[in-house]
């Protein structure tokens, strides 16, 4: 094994986790096979250049996001993490899964509320979540879809098992960093990609706007999509202007737009256009100043009001974050059951609910153990992790859990699995998670093939969002090696062979005769 | 399109030409203003930075404040480096509509501007660099951007700003005592090869600063600028073929040209000050016209009922 993984054993014995490339015995697991060849061959002075150089692209690409009014390139690692085709089929269909019950819950909580009445889950909990509407409470959004766009937490356990650690139905974002990590790989990598099939991202932007024409309100021929963002301000400013390019829609602001008559417009130098479906990438509270933050000057007044009239579909659905929410998060296995009468295939994180009076005494008492979150928090803010948290950070929580109960959530502190990552000239094991995201067009929801892996750059640490130091990774999905066992070429399939037609009249010899009077 | 995206395109078109002519002057001045004598070299300094569009605060201004102001200073858009960020950030504004070649190259520029050293050596690299840089944003925003509106929006900034930038090196040429000469004006504009070739024997100021005000088919003359300027806007508003013109940016542009155009002169050197000073305030005028035309938003949210 090269020099750079000489540490990586002893390293990876201080901790439980499971590693994603490594078995027991230190060996590469087989989906990593390509990877660890290709990375046996370099030595640190290619693995420094080559990473230097992908931190160039992404400079001069813009690949960055706002950390405290400055643009930083998103770090990314050379190490990708590989998930086996088979592992990824069970991911792929139990979040699906997720995101057809969540749709099917949102749908019911704006609705008649019959998970309620059912018993399933009590009133009181959705109605107290800072996310749920009433504003929008009462009527079926145009096209018939809430969760277009969904990121579904998922995390490996000690034992390899993926869980689902949080949904995000409201605004996920970082899919752009998937399409970017990929283009940066395949220069940065080259090696690895050769000689087996790693599914591709690219189709996301060109699924995403099918999704989005398919959902817009009924009678539109040619639907115009727009991408709403907040501003260059935005910490995901980046992603909105990749995806509306990708997508060859406008990217507008709140100022850009207008509502006249339930109708929502933009302003152009050919005077207004009607806009009929908006990729909603601004917060629920700033959209519509009307109905929520008065204050808001990054929404469009009426835009709720068009939503009700059906005549524009917003997506994502205003109020979805009741879905979200992470005390519903440890309803939705029983949603699950409930709404599409199938187990669960991919189990939740073991969570306790500290409204029960036994559960939050026992998490009191044992505070310094466990992970306990904001539920309606996001980008890891607030997040208090049990054994790393002074005594002091620990009273303060005490008295925040004590003073509102529902406004939190514990769980055991999870040794999410470990990937090589480059760190101090060389690699060592670093905790990652994995968000895919789903596209839900009404009919079929479609997962991206991998998704954003994040990972912690400091040693031991479990925090990998990228305002707290974290980088991320290129995640592939790999299909067996194209290479069958013993160097055979697995059969591919036949190119057919697309016959000529001519179309040009017959060409006449006018060249040959000029070309032999010049020679004259 | 986003009236605000063709505002940040036009304003993008602006800018780059505005670092490029600024490096320009600078190169062709720093090169005279180096050789004076101390108090002269402050008065000329002071002169020509009025010339550019900035007034500095202090008195004796020195090199190295000509060199703030006309070079490094982010903070104002009259200086290369200023005006190079904000045409950056207005692709930043408008970066999926421009290409991603043009965003990154600008991109990649702006990330340079630290790259340099502001001593007097330093800065004839920089404005070499600067030329360059800006040369192969036009050729890409030329080469890789589908030439509609919203390219026309970029070409209809930058013809006006080159016709601004190319009255403001004339300007310049009083700015010394003895006047800069004819060849270094016309080096100035990148013109001097192709004045040479067109004009063969007969040269002197007269004939360099009609050939810059008048020539018709050198791109950075003045009427060859103000002439793409009303193409760009023909094409951006096709109505009117017949009589008249409602765009108030296209009758301000095309009268300047006109009478440049037919005017007749014995004495251009005497009358040249009024020519620039003229054609100046009708790139400014023009542009505002363009910007009211175009532009124009409401300037606050506003609700307009449900029923209108």
């Amino acid at each position: 094994m090269s020099e750079l993984f000489a540490d990586y054993p002893a390293a990876a014995r201080k901790t439980t986790a499971f590693d994603e490339m490594f078995d027991a015995g230190y060996l590469p697991r087989t989906e990593y096979g390509q990877v660890a060849a290709a990375l046996d061959a370099l030595n640190l002075a290619d693995v420094t250049a080559r990473a230097d150089s992908m931190a160039r692209t992404f400079l001069d690409r813009g690949v960055t996001f706002d950390f405290a009014g400055e643009e930083r390139p998103f770090p990314l690692d050379i190490v990708p993490r590989v998930i086996a085709g088979s592992d990824w089929e069970v991911l792929e269909r139990g979040v699906a899964q997720r995101v057809k019950a969540l749709e099917a819950f949102l749908s019911d909580v704006y609705d008649k509320m019959t998970v309620v009445s059912d018993g399933v889950i009590p009133r009181r909990l959705i109605t107290s979540s800072a996310h749920f509407h009433r504003e929008v409470a009462g009527f079926a959004p145009a096209g018939g879809v809430r969760v277009h766009i969904s990121g579904i937490d998922v995390v490996r356990d000690q034992q390899g098992t993926f869980r689902v650690l949080e949904d995000n139905v409201r605004v996920p974002s970082g899919v752009s960093y998937v399409l970017e990590n990929r283009r940066a790989m395949a220069k940065g990598l080259p090696e690895a990609f050769g000689q087996q099939h790693i599914r591709p991202v690219e189709e996301y932007p060109r699924r995403l706007l099918a999704a989005l024409r398919k959902t817009a309100p009924p009678g539109v021929e040619e639907p115009t999509v727009v991408v709403l963002t907040p501003g260059v301000f935005n910490s995901a400013y980046f992603e909105h202007t990749l995806l509306a390019g990708l997508m060859g829609v406008e990217l507008v602001e709140g100022r850009d737009l207008i509502c006249r008559g339930n109708r929502v417009y933009m302003r152009t130098t050919a005077g207004e256009q009607r806009v009929d479906v908006i990729y909603k990438r601004i917060d629920d509270e700033f959209l519509d100043p009307l109905q929520f933050r008065a204050d808001s000057v990054l929404g469009c007044p009426g835009i709720v009001n068009a939503a009700r009239a059906g005549m524009v579909t917003i997506a994502n659905a205003v109020g979805n974050g009741v879905a979200d929410d992470k005390l519903v998060y440890t309803y939705v296995p029983d949603l699950i059951r409930y709404y599409l009468g199938e187990e669960p295939i991919i189990a939740n994180v073991d969570t306790y609910r500290l409204e029960d009076a036994p559960a939050r005494e026992e998490v009191l008492d044992r505070l310094d153990e466990l992970v306990v979150k904001p539920v309606d928090g996001s980008g890891g803010k607030g997040l208090v992790i049990g054994p790393d948290a002074t005594k002091a950070e620990l009273d303060t929580l005490r008295a925040k859990v004590l003073e509102d109960p529902r406004g939190w959530i514990a769980q055991p502190v999870l040794q999410l699995s470990t990937v090589p990552t480059m760190s101090g000239g060389q690699f060592s094991p670093r905790h990652v998670d994995l968000r895919p995201f789903a596209i839900n067009d009404g009919e079929e929801v479609w997962v991206l093939p991998g998704g954003l892996t994040r990972v912690a750059m400091k040693e031991g640490s479990l925090i990998v969002n990228s305002s707290q130091g974290g980088g991320s990774k290129d995640t592939w999905v790999v299909d067996g090696e194209v290479r069958g066992p013993a160097g055979v070429p697995v059969e591919r399939p036949v190119v057919t062979v697309r016959e000529r037609t001519s179309v040009w009249p017959i060409e006449t010899n006018w060249q040959d005769k000029q070309s032999e009077q010049q020679q004259q | 399109m986003l009236s605000r995206i063709a505002e940040s395109l036009f304003w993008i078109g602006r800018y780059v030409e505005r670092a490029d002519g600024t490096a320009r002057i600078l190169d062709v001045h720093l090169e005279r203003l180096n050789q004076m004598p101390l108090p002269q070299q402050r008065e000329t300094s002071r002169q020509l930075l009025g010339v550019m569009g900035s007034h500095p605060e202090k008195n004796d201004i020195d090199l190295s404040d000509l060199l703030q102001a006309l070079a490094y200073n982010r903070t104002s858009a009259t200086s290369i480096a200023g005006a190079l960020g904000a045409a950056r950030e207005n692709a930043r504004r408008a970066r999926e509509t421009v290409s991603s070649s043009v965003w990154e190259s600008l991109n990649t520029t702006w990330y340079g501007l630290t790259q340099h050293r502001k001593d007097v050596v330093g800065t004839y690299r920089f404005c070499h660099w600067v030329v360059e840089r800006t040369a192969m944003v036009r050729g890409l925003s030329d080469t890789t951007m589908s030439h509609d509106e919203s390219w026309q929006f970029l070409v209809l900034g930058r013809s006006l700003e080159r016709a601004d930038m190319t009255a403001r090196m004339l300007s310049t040429h009083d700015v010394h005592a003895a006047g800069l000469s004819w060849v270094n004006m016309l080096r100035c504009a990148g013109a001097y090869e192709s004045f040479l070739r067109t004009r063969r024997a007969s040269f002197g100021d007269q004939q360099a600063a009609e050939f810059l005000l008048l020539d018709r088919l050198f791109p950075r003359s003045i009427v060859y600028a103000l002439s793409d300027a009303e193409k760009c806007l023909t094409q951006l508003n096709p109505a009117y073929q017949r009589v008249g013109f409602i765009n108030d940016a296209t009758r301000i542009v095309g009268q300047a040209r006109t009478f440049l155009e037919f005017h007749q002169t014995q004495d251009l050197m005497s009358e040249l000050p009024e020519h620039m000073d003229r054609i100046q305030k009708a790139c400014a005028r023009a542009s505002d016209a363009v910007s009211r035309t175009y532009f124009s938003q409401a300037d606050e949210l506003s609700w307009v009922g449900e029923v209108s």
